[in-house]
């Protein structure tokens, strides 16, 4: 029924997203399915990299090990952001459907400081766009 | 020796030289994002500042109104010096086999066209003045030239008042921005340090810059920034309510200035809320499309062959004189040396720890030499004709046809009426009052809404992902400064104060431009 899940992923704050995480490598088990992970990074320095092939780096890293640990296929897409506190939403969305999404599995509420970011984007995302979209809480 | 021993050697001033991270200092209370101490002292420091000066309003405006002054006056050498260094630097720059080293890294591309790239350039850091200035300033020079010419003689007076005016507007100015943006671009897109003003001086402080050393030049950034903005507005407010009263006959009572100020900060809100490409970038090419409009107006309105043959003679007057104007030693016309030039300078300085971080945000992607050329010469150029079509019209008018009003006005010294009396001696003054009166509000929102983003950068530790509602803060913040500035008296003791952080600032670029020296000498992109 999927083949293509995106997850999006903050690198800087991965350790408060196993359920989304989880939920994501069972269901792509379950339907034989691709997972995306989407991350998206500032051009300028940020804590997680330095610059956005850094960031590139990490993100591919991060999507191996998953599949490796899992047993699934995995991609990593970046989203290099001018504006990130603005322009996130709209980004994502974008990037779901340059992948061909076809189930979004996104946690909504990250505790912490990137709550402004997600705690909105899972809503965001479920109202703007076609793809169907799994929020987990 | 071997190549290995050659590498061990190379000092490196890149963010693997230190084991700090961007961000390591922040703090998030209340789901926000701030660097701690900055944010706080910044904002504490602000709000003491008024106070005291609301407070005090004789002592802050006899100490700051002495402080500015005394500072552009004694260490006129200082100022001087240091704009030339930073002209001397940047065409050495341009010239230099560095000049093909990438902001971002050899594969970076550039993320902005050069029209949405070079509109936001001039509306951020330079916009405001050229209205206020295109005209006034001309007309005064040639009405008190410098060097000590007669202003009987004509002719040479003229030359003297276009070359004055395009030496305070064209190449220093321009290389003092170019200096920190370029210095912040290059330490956060190639070398990984945080885009904040500190990271620039890693190659000559180490590790001592994330402590008090850099707590400080930042801080001081964001006391800058936001008193030089939050001043501008009160004034902008005053000047424009003044424009609005003479073309509209709208009283120029306080209420509505705070009506504009309450305008201009809504506006500038909404575009810093829309971000920096639908917002700010937005917002600066409708700007630079109202201008170039403006510009195109005057020129075929006004005396169009002298105006196309003035911008040569005026370049030409510049170029001559640039050296005379640039030397601080045996000057008899002090009064245009402290009065004008040191002032200016000054000026400029204490607002390039905003523009130049504005422009290094973005300029990822663009060469040294590039990037020089078209923050440097292209806006020294345009400068150039914007001074020739405004000010050099109007003292065309003066000399050919005897035109009184731009004189009077410019000899009673009224800034903000200048343009529009130059604009009523050419036809269809209404619109262009119109348009006029518009460009003045909008350069305000266009400098508010990117110098939100700045303080709000630094006051996040150099992050440019802190939640919305702090450039909200910054921006509401700069508003209700500006208002109660300009209610309670004391605008001009905190401009003064801000003009005076260009003292500090000063020496602050010249070690930039040291530290940007020793790095590029470094540089990997020059081993390839």
């Amino acid at each position: 029924m999927y083949q293509t899940i995106a997850v999006p992923v903050d690198l800087e704050h991965i350790d408060r997203l196993p359920k989304a995480l989880r939920t994501a490598v069972d269901l792509a088990k379950h339907y034989g399915a691709t997972v995306h992970y989407v991350g998206a990074t500032t051009e300028t320095p940020s804590p997680i990299a330095h610059n956005p092939s850094e960031y590139q780096a990490k993100l591919e890293a991060f999507a191996k090990s998953e599949g490796e640990q899992h047993g699934v296929d995995t991609k990593a897409k970046m989203i290099v952001s001018l504006d990130m506190t603005i322009d996130l939403d709209k980004q994502l969305r974008q990037a779901f459907e340059d992948i061909g999404a076809d189930l979004v599995v996104m946690a909504s509420h990250i505790p912490g400081i990137k709550d402004h970011l997600f705690s909105s984007n899972a809503g965001w995302i479920a109202n703007h766009s076609s793809i169907s979209v799994f929020i987990v809480r | 020796m071997s190549t290995e021993t050659d590498q061990a050697n190379v000092p490196d001033f890149t963010v693997d030289a230190t084991e700090y991270e961007v961000g390591q200092d922040n703090v998030q209370p209340f789901g926000l994002d701030i660097h701690n101490p900055v944010f706080p002292i910044s904002a504490t420091l602000i709000v003491a500042f008024t106070v005291l000066v609301l407070v005090f309003p004789g002592a802050s405006e006899d100490f700051f109104g002495w402080l500015r002054p005394w500072l552009t006056s004694t260490f006129d050498w200082v100022f001087m010096s240091a704009a030339n260094i930073f002209v001397l630097f940047c065409l050495f720059l341009v010239l230099s086999p560095w000049g093909k080293i990438r902001l971002g890294g050899a594969d970076a591309k550039p993320d902005f066209s050069y029209i949405g790239w070079f509109a936001m350039l001039f509306a951020a850091g330079m916009g405001i003045g050229l209205m206020f200035f295109g005209v006034l300033e001309p007309v005064y020079h040639f009405q008190n030239p410098p060097f000590g010419i007669d202003p009987e003689n004509v002719a040479a007076a003229q030359a003297a008042a276009m070359a004055g005016t395009i030496y305070h507007w064209g190449l220093h100015p321009w290389a003092i921005y170019a200096v920190v943006a370029l210095t912040l671009a290059f330490f956060s897109f190639n070398n990984g340090l945080p885009l904040t003003i500190r990271s620039a001086f890693f190659p000559i402080l180490g590790d001592r810059v994330w402590g008090w050393p850099g707590h400080a030049i930042d801080t001081l950034a964001v006391f800058a920034t936001l008193f030089g903005l939050a001043t501008s507005l009160g004034y902008g407010a005053q000047q424009a309510s003044a424009g609005l009263d003479y073309l509209f006959g709208i009283p120029a009572t306080e209420t509505t200035r705070v009506v504009l100020i309450i305008a201009i900060t809504a506006v500038a809100l909404l575009s810093v809320m829309a971000g920096l490409e639908a917002g700010v970038k937005r917002l600066s090419e409708i700007n630079m499309l109202l201008a170039a409009l403006l510009l195109g107006f005057v020129i075929f309105t006004g005396p169009t062959l002298a105006v196309a043959t003035g911008f040569f003679a005026n370049a030409g007057a510049y170029f001559q004189n640039v050296l005379p104007l640039s030397n601080f030693v045996g000057r008899e016309d002090t009064d245009f040396m402290h009065g004008w030039t040191t002032f200016y300078w000054a000026w400029w300085i204490s607002w390039s720890p905003f523009v130049g971080m504005f422009i290094a945000r973005v300029s990822r992607g663009r060469t040294i030499r590039e990037f020089i050329i078209c923050v440097l010469l292209i806006p020294t150029a345009v400068s150039i004709l914007w001074m020739t079509a405004f000010g050099g019209t109007a003292v065309w008018q003066i000399i050919n046809l005897g035109t009184e009003s731009v004189a009077e006005v410019v000899a009673a010294y009224v800034p903000e009426l200048s343009l529009f009396v130059m604009l009523e001696t050419l036809p269809l003054t209404a619109i262009t009052s119109f348009i006029g009166i518009t460009l003045v509000i909008v350069f305000f929102v266009t400098s508010s809404d990117s110098g939100s983003l700045v303080i709000d950068t630094i006051t996040a530790g150099g992050k440019t992902d802190a939640p919305v509602i702090q450039r909200i803060f910054w921006c509401t913040f700069e508003g209700l400064v500006a208002i109660a500035l300009l209610l309670g008296g004391g605008l001009a003791s905190l401009q003064a104060a801000a003009i005076a952080t260009g003292f500090p600032f000063a020496i602050v670029l010249l070690v930039m431009c040291w530290g940007l020296f020793k790095a590029l000498r470094v540089d990997p992109q020059m081993a390839r």
